[in-house]
């Protein structure tokens, strides 16, 4: 993929995640925080689809940036073909296995498993 | 830089004699040979300074009466040839645009830029500067030439030239390389000496390289690797700023210009 396609993405993600944490903190705000964090309160934000799916959003784009911001530092760490080939699959899978892990605790969570 | 002109006879006494003082300076000239396996030292010397004396004419003055084998990159001594960049008291400069007096200080320490490998003492190997600079083709791209005899010559605006001008002063000294802090650590990064020259070329609109030059830039060490320090700008001794030309050259990439 083109370098600028890949920082556009980056761009994206984290205007889209400025987005997103502001109605997640809004969401917080519309109880007092220590109840926020009640046990009960907690599930029922699982269990609200249109809340659990933009947290899945939040997600996606969130391991993106991240990940793509930490392939960048180390690419310009140290050079050298083999060691950035390592980097920019490593980050997609590390990208991938948090979206994955994450994915999991809303769909166990929305599906009252846990 | 402004002469004034005067008289004798209106020549203001006292400036007569603080211009005419003599100084002594300590000169601390980073001495290494890397080729040789040379670590890096300071050698010290006494040198006299006056009021103009810039910091290429005090090196001058120790390699015709202390130590002739400093080795010191240089050629116009006068800001034009951009060979004589170095680390001027810890601030990568021109030694030819520097005075002494301008430094403050009755210490002055050279090193060798940062970021360039050492060749031997206060010169670097430009290698890499020119290898990048060429790959950004530094010249006006276009099917007709202006050397047809039908063709006439391609007139511009006022206007079109202000877009692309100050960035047409480089002389490649490498000192925005140098201080950038990418380059520390990024050894492919383009660096803002070339940046700046695809955006000189991209904005000229004579030029129809621009697909070609963004295709270049675009790369894993290329434009996107800047991240806003601005420390390029800063010490252009040519009025040159990098770190915008980096920015406006974006904008082509992310759509915001044509
Ligand atoms: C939501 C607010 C955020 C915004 C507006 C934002 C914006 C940005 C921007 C513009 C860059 C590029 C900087 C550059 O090229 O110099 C960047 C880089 C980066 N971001 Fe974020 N980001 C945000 C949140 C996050 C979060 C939560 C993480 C961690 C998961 C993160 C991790 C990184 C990393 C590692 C880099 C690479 C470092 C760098 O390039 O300087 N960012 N971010
Ligand atoms: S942009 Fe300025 S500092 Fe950089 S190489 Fe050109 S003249 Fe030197
Ligand atoms: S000697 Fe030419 S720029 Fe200094």
């Amino acid at each position: 993929m083109r370098e600028s396609i890949i920082m556009k993405i980056h761009y994206g993600t984290a205007l889209g995640a400025v987005a997103l944490v502001a109605v997640h903190i809004l969401m917080r705000m519309s109880q007092k925080f220590s109840d926020s964090l009640q046990y009960q309160n907690v599930i029922a934000n699982y269990h609200f689809l249109p809340y659990a799916l933009m947290l899945e959003v939040l997600l996606v784009l969130l391991s993106v940036h991240g990940f793509n911001g930490l392939r960048v530092i180390l690419l310009e760490l140290k050079q050298g073909s083999t060691y950035e080939r390592m980097i920019n699959y490593g980050s997609l899978a590390a990208m991938a296995a948090l979206i994955a892990y994450g994915s999991r605790t809303i769909l166990m969570a929305g599906m009252g498993v846990s | 830089m402004a002469v004034v002109e005067t008289k004798p006879s209106e020549e203001p006494k006292s400036n007569a004699k603080t211009t005419d003082q003599t100084n002594t300076i300590t000169l601390r000239i980073s001495r290494s040979n890397p080729s040789e396996g040379q670590e890096s030292t300071f050698a010290e010397f006494q040198v006299p300074v006056q009021k103009w004396t810039t910091v290429l004419e005090a090196i001058l003055y120790v390699k015709q009466n202390l130590d002739h084998s400093v080795a010191v990159r240089y050629s116009c001594r006068q800001a034009s040839c951009g060979s004589c960049g170095m680390k001027i008291n810890g601030r990568p400069a021109l030694a030819c645009y520097t005075k002494v007096s301008e430094l403050n200080s009755n210490v002055i320490t050279v090193e060798p830029m940062n970021n360039f490998p050492i060749i031997r003492d206060l010169a670097v190997d430009f290698k890499q500067l020119i290898s990048n600079h060429k790959k950004m083709k530094p010249f006006i791209i276009r099917e007709d030439s202006e050397v047809t005899p039908e063709s006439k010559e391609f007139i511009q605006t006022p206007q079109d030239l202000e877009k692309f001008l100050q960035f047409s002063y480089c002389i490649k000294c490498g000192l925005c390389n140098s201080a950038c802090p990418t380059m520390a650590t990024d050894e492919s990064f383009i660096g803002p000496q070339g940046l700046a020259q695809a955006y000189r070329y991209v904005a000229d609109n004579r030029d129809k390289g621009k697909d070609e030059r963004l295709k270049i830039v675009d790369d894993s060490h290329g434009i996107w690797r800047c991240h806003f320090a601005g420390s390029c700008s800063q010490v252009c001794p040519k009025g040159v700023d990098p770190a915008m030309a980096i920015q406006l050259l974006r904008g082509y990439m992310l759509g915001f210009r044509k």
